[in-house]
């Protein structure tokens, strides 16, 4: 067939050709991810007492805030007109799972996560608020809210409060990333995404994506600060985040089983798409190197005893691959969506751009600036373990 | 008493949330009321489209006059002609192309039989998929059955454009919000026809309105067959085909 | 959940969290107040939309007038082109937008379209076309000379044939 659009192979609908959601769009599910899945590692100690991860405890709170506070921005980048985002606030659409993003969002970021930090710290914060000088001084005067009572009794009730928070903040979470899963799940034109299983897959991949970042940072940063690894921490992070991937990867081979068995008239056309252009980023980088990969290490470390060393070097290789698997999943759900054609009889390709409004350099910008945000709060509110 | 940064952050942010506010309250006061046809009463129609495949020679006419009536920007369609080529018996696999969207017509590809032309529009769903995803209410079906967008109130998320089965909807680049056929509502609201009706020369493509008990579309469904594309998606299209071939996606 | 605590000891214990409590209280009242002040009257009111809008899509400029608007001053021409196979071409079909024409005709003149480039956009011979429609291969046909030397565009049946 004659075709002379570049980039476009056998037939696209005219509409089609050209991408609708960008690479920023991948970005914004990966960000909620770890943002959901931090927080779930948080509520493993709060809640479920698993009292081997409290050393990762406030890190992950503070990790889930700063990714928190960036998750806006690739949407606001992404908009044809980012001033008009406050609608979403005067007139949700009711039948729109995006129209609760704007509620879910603030939600979460006051209810659970800054009402979670601030009655965690909040005896630190009082006594920072008098100890320190200068900007710091009123930065902590001004978390304080004005109120000095740390007794006992005042703290018992941040517990509670606390205990309870974390308890709503648990399926909160899922619903923060839950209903993006179901953004893409519900889109009957769409048979690559329209499915009743993502937005389970969406979590699950989450918590992945969250426990394996809580893990590393955990490791780094005691690194970094010359620090010893609480083993019996990572290990227990380690074996949560095998759990959580064989649910996540059984889930998607479901998926996959259950699309090849149906065959209905898509499968032709998405097939053809996995075994060529998506290829790279599904089979090789999400399936083998983000997956099985990082499950087989994991599961090794189970069944086999190995050295602290070599059991260190497993987690961060894990850990790293994990992060990259689950970047490769959200590109493989969103930019695969929209390689091929509704009327499956096409393809065409995603061409990122580098320095514009959605391209790359964006992208890596926004996923650089919950780290400085991390510092930021890590000085304003150190997360380490008190030591003995 | 001096600002500490914190407090600086809070301001700034109370000035830009109210600002964002000011200016989407600002719009509505610009928006104001354009002159509307005073005889038109909304809830008397109920607005489709007949297309008789057999009748469309690709000739074009309604993809450049749409073009011209509603400023569409080049290489975007609001509505488009597809060329088809059934090989045999295998209906599965047709071949497809559209040329620029049929906008110069096209070429013949010397394929022969069978082919034929499909033109293709927003089908103005009456259980359209696209306004449900909408997360503001900025694309809506008036009471008259017209899928439109509000260009004002759009944000560009794109969503609808992923909802719509059929591909019809495009992001408008000077606009910034999503587009699609309105159904010529300008026109139809004032007793004329859509600007590609009016350009067909083979009458390929006719207006209907539903609720009009002296329309011939009514006549046509008697007596011909008549099918809607992806009706398994059960979107209450509007636009209905004369033998349409199950080889058109 | 909080064990027998009289309640003037827990305010003093929560006065923290009620102070949290009255921040978002007066956000969520700010918030409101925003809202009603900035959302139209009438959203609403045929659905989650502003109806204003139906309007702004009705007050578009119209450039096409529609066979009908033609038919009120060229009555002639119409004649011609209802007794043969162009009687149910429109006017603009061939001619182009024209409702600035309408408005003004006096001083909008439009320009009679070329032959050579006009026919052929419908009668070009082409395999996908149906068979019954009226197709050349224009470069058999005439030679390259403009169509309008034999046919007439608005009745194209040549007078001497049957």
């Amino acid at each position: 067939m004659l075709n002379l659009i570049p980039g476009v192979e056998g037939y696209m609908y005219p509409n089609e050709i050209e991408l609708q959601w960008s690479v920023l769009i991948v970005l914004y599910p990966y960000i909620t991810g770890l943002v959901a899945g931090a927080f779930i590692l948080a509520s493993l100690e709060r809640v479920f007492k698993v009292e081997e991860v409290k050393p990762t405890y406030r890190l992950a709170l503070l990790t889930a805030l700063a990714f928190m506070l960036v998750a806006p921005l690739p949407l606001q980048l992404h908009l044809g007109h980012p001033e008009r985002s406050f609608e979403m606030y005067l007139t949700p659409h009711r039948s729109s799972a995006m129209a609760m993003f704007g509620f879910v969002y603030l939600w979460y970021l006051m209810i659970v996560l800054l009402m979670e930090i601030w009655l965690d710290y909040r005896k630190e914060i009082v006594g920072w608020a008098e100890s320190s000088t200068g900007v710091r001084k009123w930065i902590y005067r001004i978390l304080t809210l004005g109120s000095r009572n740390v007794s006992p009794a005042a703290l018992r009730v941040d517990d509670k409060v606390g205990y309870f928070v974390t308890l709503i903040g648990i399926p909160s979470a899922f619903l923060l990333h839950g209903y993006v899963g179901f953004i893409f799940g519900s889109v009957k034109a769409n048979p690559w995404w329209s499915s009743p299983l993502m937005p389970v897959v969406f979590i699950f991949s989450a918590m992945v994506s969250g426990i394996a970042a809580v893990l590393l940072l955990y490791m780094l940063t005691s690194k970094l600060r010359k620090m010893t690894i609480d083993m019996r921490c990572v290990d227990t992070i380690a074996r949560y985040l095998l759990y959580a991937f064989i649910i996540d990867f059984s889930l998607e081979m479901l998926d996959l089983v259950h699309r090849i068995y149906e065959a209905d008239e898509s499968l032709r056309a998405l097939d053809f798409m996995v075994h060529t252009k998506l290829y790279f980023s599904q089979v090789i980088l999400q399936i083998f190197v983000g997956t099985l990969v990082p499950i087989a290490l994991l599961g090794l470390t189970q069944v086999w005893k190995f050295a602290e060393g070599a059991r260190k070097s497993i987690y961060a290789a894990a850990g790293l691959l994990t992060l990259v698997g689950i970047f490769a999943m959200r590109w493989n759900v969103v930019i695969g969506g929209q390689l091929f054609s509704k009327s499956f009889l096409g393809f065409t390709s995603y061409k990122m751009e580098f320095a514009t409004r959605e391209g790359l350099l964006p992208g890596v910008a926004l996923m650089v600036l919950p780290f400085v945000i991390l510092w930021v709060l890590v000085k304003l509110l150190p997360p380490w373990p008190k030591t003995a | 008493m001096e600002m500490t940064r914190r407090e600086m952050l809070r301001k700034s942010g109370k000035f830009i949330l109210l600002t964002g506010a000011a200016a989407t309250a600002f719009e509505y006061v610009l928006a104001g009321k354009a002159e509307a046809s005073p005889n038109y009463e909304i809830t008397k129609h109920w607005w489709a489209m007949i297309i008789d495949v057999d009748k469309c020679i690709g000739c074009g006419n309604c993809v450049r006059a749409c073009s011209e009536e509603n400023d569409v920007p080049e290489g975007y369609f609001r509505t488009w002609i597809e060329r088809y080529h059934v090989e045999g018996w295998d209906n599965a696999h047709p071949e497809v192309d559209s040329p620029n969207g049929g906008f110069d017509g096209f070429p013949d590809n010397h394929k022969g039989e069978k082919s034929f032309f499909i033109p293709k529009l927003c089908n103005h769903c009456a259980d359209s998929p696209c306004t449900q995803v909408c997360p503001v209410g900025a694309t809506f079906t008036t009471p008259d059955g017209v899928v439109l967008v509000d260009e004002k109130y759009c944000l560009g998320c794109r969503y609808c454009i992923q909802a719509c089965p059929y591909g019809c909807r495009f992001l408008n680049p000077k606009k910034n919000t999503a587009d699609k056929c309105t159904l010529c509502y300008h026109r139809i609201t004032q007793g004329l026809t859509t600007a590609c009706c009016e350009a067909c020369p083979t009458s390929a493509r006719v207006l209907a309105d539903l609720k009009n008990p002296k329309d011939p579309v009514h006549e046509f469904l008697r007596t011909h067959s008549v099918q809607v594309l992806k009706p398994h998606m059960a979107t209450g299209a509007k636009v209905f085909y004369k033998d349409l071939d199950g080889a058109v996606r | 959940m909080l064990t027998c605590v009289s309640m003037k000891d827990f305010l003093r214990n929560a006065e923290h969290l009620v102070r949290v409590v009255l921040l978002l209280a007066i956000g969520t009242i700010t918030f409101l107040l925003v809202r009603h002040a900035v959302i139209p009257r009438d959203f609403g009111k045929y659905g989650h939309f502003r109806p204003a809008s139906m309007d702004d899509v009705r007050a578009r400029p119209i450039k096409f007038a529609g066979h009908e608007a033609c038919e009120a001053c060229h009555a002639d021409q119409v004649e011609t082109k209802n007794k043969g196979k162009h009687a149910n071409v429109g006017c603009e079909a061939c001619h182009g937008p024209l409702a600035r024409h309408v408005e003004d005709p006096g001083s909008v003149v439009p320009k009679l379209p070329d032959t050579a480039v006009l026919c052929v956009r419908c009668h070009e011979a082409n395999s996908a076309k149906p068979k019954s429609f009226p197709q050349v291969v224009s470069a058999e046909h005439s030679s390259g000379l403009p169509c309008n030397t034999c046919h007439k565009p608005h009745n194209p049946k040549i007078a001497s044939e049957k």
